[in-house]
């Protein structure tokens, strides 16, 4: 029996879990929807072709992060929800635009599968930006600032250049030729502009924020926080490096830009975590304040530790099924 | 306030009413697919093939609007119904997480099988996904309509400090209309799935296509359909019982009494007056309703009168009500004379076919009145008895609520004629499509990409 007092943490955890399983999947395919080329239609399909077994259920990872906010830390769910109205459904809209026009760009005439294109870039690209301001507000604490609206807009962009970088990414593990030649290319730019980012947020952050500054230099939490940025750069150094080298023959090593990505992903968002827990809404409230019920928690619990398990196996199942360079996208 | 509150409920009442759409048609479409892949596997006829690849390909276009209207509500529930989270989350929490857990992945994960894996999968396999889809969207209806059910009957819950506590899981998902309403909205889905195979396929036949895959959809949709409509009026009844016993005041309004009497008749048509708490311009046939709801020409029924300050607005539940009823008849006929002309092997005339064409969506017509009748029937509360509705909004600026509101209407109407347009456009390009050779299918295990057809264009 799991006491009372751990459901949240628990909870905090499978939350923490979603968060960063829906960050690295939906983030690489909305990042190959920012990079959707509109010159050249067969690079299009090809690299719509490289998410479209996968698109639907990345995203069904976000709305497990919801559900989980909105069943464990009711009261949160709330407060974040209400502070981030706005933008919330601006990145709504940007989803709904773009999953369907994932769908009817396959269905309709020629003419209209352009713009259907590029709906599907622009609904991915207000997607991206609208989750890092949202970020970057809850960061601040959903503070009314002008450093609070500041810092939100740079993290819109941050956030949207990282899903950049892992869509590249993603696009030289699945793709060949001319493409991948391309991802590279784009995989090299993301990667220094996310440099730029993570290090521009290490020095803001603390600086225009209190909580954090606390928790940044406070033992033990400080050690492990000064390797965070480390690691992250020298992971950034040695992606670069292996960008320069690529493609190799046989296209050996062509998953390794994606996995360092992924690394550095994990990394930023422990760093990110760590810096508010035990906080869900940063200086206002705690898993503890929010958190519902533990017969409630206690019953959704027991459900999702043998339903997860089952999820993450067909999920590798169908990476599975996928696996390797992408064919044409067939309808069956 | 009551601008945000008015505000909150159109938008959501908009949002609900467009994500319907699409799981109607997905719920009932997964088993359809499922059953013409099966069909394949055993007769190994080409046709059912066809048939398959036209319509897992609606499917896929459904189910993504259906997903991305969905996620749409995950979040409004937080923003709009403050309240209701805070009152009954508890208990909503879980079962919506359920959902998420046992259905949205399951159904998501195998999609992405069933539309892209048939070349590298076994053909059991990829069987398999599709079941396993249509298993996911069941299973999903199941939580969501728990839930639903539960805050029209609330019950294994008790009120600590003005927050529902659970006591008893399998009292809260099994609460007494769960039974009755999940039956009646999964047919309710075979029938719009199957009116819109069998319209869609007539459209086809209309348009010149004499191939056999849409003659043979049309007659599995218009028997399948025959079977289902029986069935539904019968549970229909059955669930209407089943909310004289635990909501009257939704009956009341449905039928229009205003107050409680013996023999009461059915009203056809009548306009009510809420205001004067009367009906105008009535047609009625003595003692039906009597009949209907007791059983009894003489029995007695309950008036709105009895519920004064308590009972939902009366016309849209009067009216939404005999549209669904209206509709169904209507199925019934249509279903009805079509399979008579099919088993009978008499080809069908221009009338039927156009008869058929223009039901397509009338499963859309009845699931959403029938749905306004049972959520607007709820009111005033969210929670029957438990939480009103006007207790739950938001605080939010009504100019926010406005600016989102507007937002999504215009992307909704946008995507619902889009989705109009392309169902007919594929109908009209699969009748252009030349029918690939059975035999040249046939010698291979899987079905191989042919040379002349690309992505999105075989029939």
């Amino acid at each position: 029996m799991i006491a009372d007092a751990n459901l949240p943490v628990i909870f905090a955890g499978l939350m923490a879990l979603s968060v960063i399983v829906y960050a690295i999947l939906d983030g690489y395919d909305l990042g190959v929807g920012i990079l959707l080329p509109l010159n050249n239609d067969q690079q299009a399909d090809q690299m719509i072709a490289s998410i479209g077994p996968f698109w639907d259920a990345n995203e069904t990872w976000l709305v497990l992060a919801v559900g989980l906010l909105l069943i464990a830390f009711p009261s949160a769910h709330n407060v974040i929800l209400k502070a981030l109205y706005i933008p919330s459904a601006i990145m709504l809209v940007g989803l709904i635009l773009r999953g369907v026009a994932f769908d009817f760009r396959a269905k309709v005439a020629q003419v209209n599968k352009h713009r259907w294109n590029q709906i599907f870039k622009l609904g991915s690209c207000i997607a991206s930006a609208s989750q890092g301001y949202m970020l970057g507000s809850f960061v601040m604490g959903f503070e009314d600032s002008f450093m609070a609206y500041a810092f939100a807009a740079l993290s819109a962009l941050g956030v949207t250049c990282a899903y950049s970088l892992i869509g590249s990414t993603w696009l030289i593990l699945k793709t060949s030729d001319d493409l991948q030649l391309r991802a590279i290319k784009w995989a090299k730019l993301t990667g220094k502009i996310s440099f730029v980012g993570i290090l521009s947020v290490c020095i803001m952050n603390p600086l225009i924020n209190q909580l954090v500054f606390e928790r940044w230099t406070t033992p033990p939490f400080a050690y492990f926080m000064a390797i965070v940025p480390f690691v992250c750069f020298t992971l950034l150094f040695i992606g670069n490096l292996v960008l320069k080298q690529l493609p190799l023959k046989d296209d050996s090593g062509c998953w390794l830009p994606f996995l360092i990505t992924v690394v550095v992903y994990v990394f930023c968002f422990c760093g990110l975590a760590f810096s508010f827990y035990p906080y869900v809404v940063p200086g206002k409230l705690t898993i503890w304040d929010a958190a519902s019920a533990p017969e409630s928690l206690r019953f959704i619990l027991y459900g999702a530790l043998i339903v997860i398990p089952c999820i993450l196996a067909y999920t590798v199942f169908s990476y599975r099924v996928f696996w390797g360079k992408v064919e044409d996208l067939r309808y069956y | 306030m009551a601008d945000v509150f008015l505000l909150s409920r159109l938008q959501f009442a908009t949002n609900i009413s467009f994500h319907i759409l699409f799981p109607s048609i997905s719920i009932a479409l997964g088993w359809f697919l499922f059953y013409f892949k099966v069909r394949f596997n055993i007769s190994r006829h080409p046709v059912w093939m066809r048939i398959y690849r036209f319509w897992v390909k609606v499917f896929a276009l459904t189910f993504a609007l259906g997903v991305v209207s969905g996620i749409t509500m995950s979040f409004q529930f937080g923003t709009n119904w403050p309240g209701y989270m805070e009152t009954v989350g508890n208990i909503a929490g879980p079962l919506l997480g359920y959902e998420v857990l046992t259905a949205f992945f399951l159904e998501a994960t195998f999609l992405g099988v069933m539309l892209f894996g048939i070349h590298r999968v076994p053909s059991w396999l990829h069987t398999l996904a599709t079941l396993l889809v249509a298993v996911g969207t069941t299973i999903s209806a199941f939580w969501i309509i728990a839930l639903n059910s539960w805050m029209q009957t609330p019950a294994g819950y008790e009120m600590r400090d003005g927050v529902a506590h659970a006591l008893d899981w399998w009292a809260i998902i099994f609460n007494p209309s769960f039974p009755y309403r999940l039956t009646h909205v999964l047919l309710a889905s075979g029938l719009t799935a199957s009116f819109l195979i069998a319209g869609i396929s007539a459209y086809r036949i209309v348009r010149g296509d004499n191939k056999k895959a849409p003659r043979l959809a049309l007659k599995t949709a218009v028997f399948v359909a025959a079977i289902l409509v029986p069935l539904q009026i019968f549970v229909g009844d059955l669930h209407g019982l089943n909310t004289l016993e635990n909501q009257p005041q939704k009956v009341a309004a449905m039928e229009g009494i205003w107050d409680t009497q013996k023999g009461v008749p059915l009203l056809l048509f009548a306009v009510p007056d809420e205001k004067n708490r009367t009906n105008h311009f009535e047609l009625a046939i003595p003692n039906i309703t009597s009949i209907i709801l007791t059983h009894d020409p003489d029995g007695e029924v309950q008036g709105l009168n009895d519920f004064i300050g308590e009972h939902p607005p009366v016309a849209p539940l009067f009216y939404g009500f005999r549209i669904m009823i209206g509709t169904g008849m209507l199925m019934l006929i249509i279903a009805w004379f079509t399979s008579f002309k099919l088993i009978r092997n008499q080809p069908l005339s221009k009338g039927v076919l156009y008869s058929l064409i223009g039901m397509s969506f009338s499963g859309w017509i009845a699931t959403l009145a029938g749905w306004y009748v049972t959520e607007i029937g709820r009111q005033p509360y969210l929670v029957s008895g438990l939480l009103k509705t006007s207790d739950a909004v938001t605080d939010i600026a009504p100019e926010n609520v406005m600016f989102t509101f507007i937002l999504y209407l215009s992307v909704y109407v946008g995507l619902l004629i889009a989705y109009l347009h392309t169902l007919f456009l594929m109908a009209r390009r699969a009748v252009e499509i030349e029918e690939i050779q059975p035999e040249e299918r046939l010698q291979q295990k899987h079905f191989p990409k042919t040379p002349n057809t690309t992505a999105g264009e075989l029939s």
